[in-house]
């Protein structure tokens, strides 16, 4: 069945309130025909019963009752569509500044991020903001959707102008690949079918983009790191000794015969088997859910990790980590919350906060170190048990955790270790 | 050499992490079994996560009392194959002991009543899990859920109040009393299921491919005619060849026109089809809102 060769891509969607964000979905699921007709019916009806001109595509996307009153998007909503070559999953976040955390969540899966800029206004505060935290949360590729094209009148000065500019402050962020697209989410220009105003511009449309960037080296295949998230015992007449490590590849490949170290005891012993239920695989990497049994009868449990001997992680207490919180209580310096890091849950207690990040200017304020809801921050953290930790640069699944107040047991904030 | 894993093998990836970490997160979880085809994926989805073992949690099933028969045979197989436990909330039982009063009228439908017994049987249970079957494309309220839904001591759901989830972290932790729902399958669209159960070649109850059936025409749906639901004089019985696209209790699910006889011709419907699966759902029509306001109150 030829369905079989599709890929799967999740990107992320940023933009200001007025810069036609859920507009260029509603255009995106629309011309892609995603749209079912009753979903098309139920928004013509609304946009007739407020007195819109013509069909409002940006209702398509807005979900809850609050938002649908404000006319705003309050909360991170994932899309869905697909076209013969890929599966896209939007996650579609809000771009008011008080909903930075949002934004970070709705990124922290993605492969590609869409920044939208409107042509009229160019790079303001928020596009600055949006390009930072793709950067910080490394999302692979970045797309610069210039909208609303029409009420520039499709001129290329325009669009050069705007790419300039993002250029000449993107050289200090950490982005590798980045793609500029001039359009108009309004009438469909270059979002799924070619401009015919924008003659001059020679690139594919945002749909050719989404379906053609290179996703294939997003994971890390190099770094072997196996987190124990479930042990398998079935306790059967027939898998009576059968000892099963069941876990989701977080980085590497992993074969039968491999080498391993065991973590945190450094022990080490063979891979016997990778098994799945449809039985014995050759090999498993990111992001495969296997059970894996080793040679030697060690007593593995929850939280410890299977690594190669050659290539470790940081196996540490004290770690440095850029954070992103989330509460309206703000960080306490000193205080103490639960972490949960791959399948490690431990506590931990704030040592240090070395800065606040202004992601606008990227400035390093030394002086502020009040850290509210939404603020960014790099701080040092000294955890009860040892994590075994990469940089988040280096892999997105070992580099990341995530706080959680101990009284309340939300989640607080989001962290990326240096 | 390059690693990829195709869109339905990665959503399998996905989804049987989370199964895992519910598993290993909570103390008495329970998965919620329709005899949907959503709750047969995520029911074959638990097998594959934990074998060898059996899945280590038992499987509830809410019985309106209104059901389609073939459900319910459907259920009964595929426990006993599977060797699972199985556990059943009446509808009735609530209505009997006055917890819920039934409506009445020719909308009458017990899918309201159903939360007040799915939330009492979670309760005896004291289980501090369920997981569903719900998928964010089915309506709009449901994409914006979690994969770890956080539900207060009375099961309700608070749409701004919702943990943020990041990367692959899930935070079950909560209060004593408190419980979570958990959407293994939140990112799989209605074609993705499809397809994965053909590859699968997972059986599926006789409901879902078309067969005759006596039915009624009422605002535009197919309803199959049953005892269950009170016809108005207007509305005749005709037969004619049927299939669901979602089952819930006879008085809210409606049938569709179909001649799609297999699974791949289920595939091909599917993707050529011009409304969603939820179309043809009553309970849905009741408001603007009506996903959201049973939500918010503890349905699935």
């Amino acid at each position: 069945m030829d369905f079989q060769n599709n890929e799967l891509l999740r990107f992320t969607t940023a933009g200001s309130v007025d810069d036609g964000k859920s507009t260029l979905i509603g255009r995106l699921l629309y011309d892609s025909k995603s749209i079912f007709e009753d979903q098309y019916e139920a928004v013509k009806n609304t946009s007739e019963k407020r007195g819109e001109e013509g069909v409002n595509l940006a209702l398509l996307t807005d979900g809850l009752k609050a938002e649908r009153e404000q006319g705003i998007t309050i909360d991170v909503a994932y899309r869905y569509f697909s076209t013969p070559k890929r599966k896209f999953i939007i996650a579609d976040t809000p771009g008011h500044i008080q909903y930075t955390r949002n934004m970070v969540t709705g990124a922290s899966t993605a492969n590609v991020a869409l920044i939208l800029i409107d042509a009229r206004n160019g790079i303001v505060e928020q596009t600055r903001r949006h390009a930072f935290i793709a950067s910080l949360l490394q999302i692979p590729h970045l797309i610069i959707c210039i909208n609303k094209m029409d009420l520039v009148d499709y001129a290329q000065e325009v669009y050069d102008k705007i790419k300039d500019e993002f250029a000449a402050f993107s050289y200090k962020l950490d982005v590798k690949d980045v793609h500029f697209i001039p359009m108009s989410a309004l009438n469909g220009d270059n979002v799924v079918e070619p401009s015919k105003n924008m003659t001059w511009y020679q690139g594919g449309t945002l749909l050719y983009a989404l379906e053609n960037v290179h996703i294939g080296s997003d994971h890390n295949f190099i770094d072997c790191r196996f987190p124990v998230q479930y042990v398998i015992r079935p306790y059967t007449d027939e898998f009576h000794d059968y000892r099963g490590y069941a876990g989701r590849v977080a980085g590497g490949v992993f074969k039968k015969g491999d080498k391993v170290m065991l973590l945190p005891t450094g022990f080490t012993s063979t891979i016997a088997k990778i098994d799945t239920f449809e039985g014995e695989v050759a090999e498993a990497h990111a992001p495969m859910s296997v059970t894996l049994l080793l040679e030697d009868d060690y007593d593995l449990s929850r939280g410890d990790m299977i690594v190669r001997e050659n290539n470790q992680p940081d196996v540490t207490q004290d770690i440095e980590v850029m954070v992103c919180w989330f509460s309206d209580r703000p960080l306490q310096m000193r205080g103490k919350y639960a972490i949960q890091h791959t399948t490690q849950d431990v506590r931990c207690i704030v040592k240090d906060i070395r800065y606040k990040l202004d992601i606008n200017t990227l400035h390093r304020n030394e002086e502020d170190k009040v850290i509210k809801m939404n603020d960014i921050a790099r701080i040092q953290i000294r955890t009860t048990k040892p994590l075994f930790v990469d940089a988040y640069r280096r892999n997105r699944n070992t580099g990341s955790l995530i706080f959680i107040d101990e009284g309340t047991n939300e989640t607080v904030g989001a962290g990326m270790i240096i | 050499m390059s690693y990829h894993l195709n869109h339905l093998k990665e959503l399998e990836a996905e989804s049987i992490f989370v199964l895992r970490e519910v598993a290993a997160q909570f103390e008495n979880p329970v998965l919620m079994f329709s005899g949907g085809k959503d709750s047969i994926l995520m029911t074959h989805l638990a097998m594959k996560a934990f074998y060898p073992a059996k899945i280590p949690f038992p499987l509830l099933h809410i019985d309106t009392g209104h059901n389609f028969p073939e459900t319910i045979e459907y259920r009964d197989a595929m426990v006993e194959k599977i060797g699972a436990r199985l556990i059943v909330g009446s509808v009735q039982e609530a209505i009997d002991k006055g917890l819920v009063v039934e409506e009445k009228g020719y909308n009458a439908s017990r899918n309201y009543l159903q939360t007040t017994a799915l939330l009492e049987a979670l309760e005896n249970g004291k289980y501090d899990a369920a997981l569903g079957g719900a998928r964010r494309d089915e309506e709009k309220a449901r994409a914006k859920e979690r994969f770890f839904s956080h539900r207060d001591e009375f099961g309700q759901w608070d749409p701004k109040n919702q943990r943020p989830e990041l990367w692959n972290i899930f935070n079950g932790k909560k209060q004593f009393g408190e419980h979570f729902r958990v959407f293994p399958i939140s990112n799989w669209t209605e074609l993705d299921v499809w397809q994965y159960l053909a590859l699968e070649e997972v059986e599926l109850p006789s409901l879902y491919f078309a067969h005759k059936r006596k039915v009624f025409l009422r605002d535009g749906i197919y309803m199959a005619d049953s005892p269950f639901i009170m016809k108005k004089p207007e509305e005749k019985v005709e037969e004619m060849m049927v299939r669901c696209r979602t089952i819930g209790d006879v008085t809210c699910t409606g049938v569709w026109p179909s001649e799609a006889a297999s699974i791949e011709d289920i595939i091909i419907e599917v993707s050529t089809a011009r409304k969603t699966e939820r179309g043809g759902r009553a309970d849905d029509k009741r408001s603007e809102t009506a996903m959201e306001d049973r939500k918010k109150q503890g349905y699935f």
